[in-house]
């Protein structure tokens, strides 16, 4: 996408979501700040794994691990006192970066199914281990005591905590962009495109593979904090398979390869599935061809839809 | 003789049964232009993945610009100035032709470490991009989509990409590959011209095209190299003749 185009979706939905605090406050309905900080916490996660299944291809089914990482990186340290927000999310920040390191280091190795089978295979086992920390609640998972403490910034306060959530999230879009716009993101890109041409021109693909999906675990762990917050409870099953396939999922309906389409594919999931439930309790099954219809007839996504047929790259 | 730009020593590549590469010598000196012929079959595109690293050869040395480069991978090699072209055609589809070369004269500046600049705009990398486009006859076309060229245009492409990367070696793996006549004509035109500028070693069938530009030639069957000499020689050699050329050819396929 053009840049300027891009900064402009940016300014034009930052505003739009900046408005939905007093708005909910106007029509007293405070249950739409929780559910948009909710949608835009899984924004983040389905942005960072943009960066590596979409500019990189790499279909990690594992990003739900970075979520349980950051989560824990509050949880943990909240469990034995310690409540200051820049040592839990900067500890998340960090462990789900070398998390994703090793597990990028041993999994990019592969390619294909075979991607694909190690990235869950992690997951599963990060999932079982949060199973297996019987401290800090075993499969129930604990109550996270109070929120992140940042000083004079109250994150009990909603619509603090949204703003917050938001600045983060247009920050992280921002330096998303320049990335995959930047020599590092061609190269990513370029060996998504063609693996063996990049390496004939010279590029040795895989320590940027490596460092984009650190950067992209990363980004999953801040997300993870963040979640953790918005709940203000943790349980393994933030890693569970079928979260990373949620996230996954968020990335295609919105559009891969394109970093404000997993914006709008988490908003009408998460959407979707507040308007469906509240209407049925099969919600899941109105859903599923709602979501199938998409895939079939918009191959490139929400975000394809809305912006029609344009190049994609370079 | 200095010590040539390319020396290929005792190869040998086998694929379970199949001794692809067998025993293969070879020598390019710089400058000269080198084209390996012979029948289908005969083990050519594996001698050429071989010597971009692309293939790990089972024994024997490859040396590149006075230095053993049997052990380096390929995108080493081609960072020492060893670049190719595929036989069948390789370029990024889903960017333009310019983003195509400005990648490929990225790759070769290197400090790809860089994450905040957009690319697109770094004239370092399209101002080099957009001379190698003019030169291959590329420069009107340079914001189309690569997926979008036509067959010629994209095999045009290729070659600029692997000049992108200021090549001290040329492999081409079957540059006129179905090409029209006209395309054919002006691709080896174009060839003609790198010749003296940088030394490339050809793999073609295209007989016209091999006999107009190669300054020597070695014949390759079954994996083995049968003959080496100029255009000339080889064309008169009875072995060649036998092997390839057409007479008395009982077809090895």
């Amino acid at each position: 996408m053009a840049r300027g185009r891009r900064a402009l979706v940016l300014g034009v939905g930052g505003l739009a979501l900046a408005l939905v605090p007093p708005l909910a406050a106007a029509l007293n309905q405070p249950f739409y700040v929780d559910l948009f900080r909710r949608m835009m916490i899984f924004a983040l996660a389905a942005a960072s794994l943009d960066l590596i299944l979409g500019y990189g291809g790499m279909v990690s089914f594992g990003h739900a691990a970075y979520l349980g990482i950051g989560a824990y990186a509050v949880g943990i340290p909240a469990f034995h006192g310690v409540d200051n927000g820049f040592v839990q999310w900067g500890l998340a920040i960090v462990a789900s970066g070398l998390a994703a390191l090793v597990i990028g280091a041993i999994s990019i190795r592969t390619s294909g199914v075979y991607f694909i089978m190690i990235t869950l295979a992690f997951a599963q086992m990060l999932y079982y281990l949060g199973i297996s920390l019987e401290t800090y609640g075993g499969d129930n998972g604990m109550r996270l005591a109070r929120r992140s403490l940042f000083g004079p910034v109250d994150l009990t306060n909603p619509a603090v905590f949204y703003y917050v959530v938001l600045v983060i999230l247009v920050l992280c879009l921002v330096v998303g962009g320049h990335v995959v716009d930047s020599r590092f993101g061609m190269v990513i890109r370029a060996a998504r495109s063609n693996e063996p041409r990049a390496r004939a021109i010279g590029f040795s693909p895989f320590r940027y593979k490596l460092a984009a999906f650190t950067i992209a675990g990363s980004m999953g762990g801040l997300a993870g904090a963040l979640l953790a917050n918005q709940t203000e409870y943790l349980t393994p099953d933030f890693m569970h398979w079928t979260r990373s396939g949620e996230i996954m999922f968020m990335v295609i309906l919105g559009g891969m390869g394109t970093l404000i389409g997993p914006v709008v594919g988490a908003i009408v999931l998460l959407l979707l599935e507040d308007v469906l439930s509240a209407l049925t309790a099969h919600w899941q099954i109105v859903l599923g061809p709602i979501l199938i219809t998409v895939v079939l007839f918009a191959r490139r996504g929400l975000h394809g839809l809305l912006a029609g047929a344009r190049p994609r790259d370079g | 003789m200095a010590e040539p730009l390319l020396a290929i020593r005792g190869l040998r590549k086998r694929f379970g049964g199949l001794l692809a590469t067998d025993q293969v010598d070879l020598n390019v000196v710089e400058g000269e232009t080198y084209a390996i012929i012979g029948p289908n079959g005969a083990g050519k595109t594996t001698l050429i993945g071989q010597l971009a690293g692309e293939l790990r050869p089972d024994a024997g040395a490859i040396r590149f610009a006075g230095r053993d480069v049997t052990r380096l991978d390929a995108p080493r090699r081609c960072r020492l100035g060893l670049a190719r072209s595929f036989q069948i055609t390789s370029i990024f589809p889903d960017f333009s032709a310019l983003a195509n070369v400005a990648l490929a004269v990225q790759a070769h500046a290197g400090g790809s470490f860089r994450f905040w600049r957009p690319a697109a705009g770094e004239r370092s990398l399209t101002e080099p991009a957009r001379a190698v486009l003019d030169s291959v006859g590329l420069g009107g076309r340079a914001d189309v989509l690569a997926a979008n060229l036509a067959h010629g245009e994209q095999r045009q492409l290729e070659i600029a990409m692997a000049l992108a990367t200021k090549p001290r070696l040329l492999l081409l793996d079957e540059p006129v590959a179905g090409m029209g006549l006209d395309e054919s004509q002006r691709m080896v035109r174009f060839l003609g011209t790198l010749k003296g500028h940088v030394t490339i070693v050809l793999v073609e069938h295209d007989m016209d095209a091999v006999f107009t530009l190669a300054d020597r030639i070695s014949v390759m069957v079954y994996g083995k190299i049968i003959a080496t000499g100029t255009p000339r020689e080889v064309r008169g050699n009875p072995d060649v003749r036998r092997a390839y050329l057409g007479e008395e050819v009982p077809s090895p396929c």
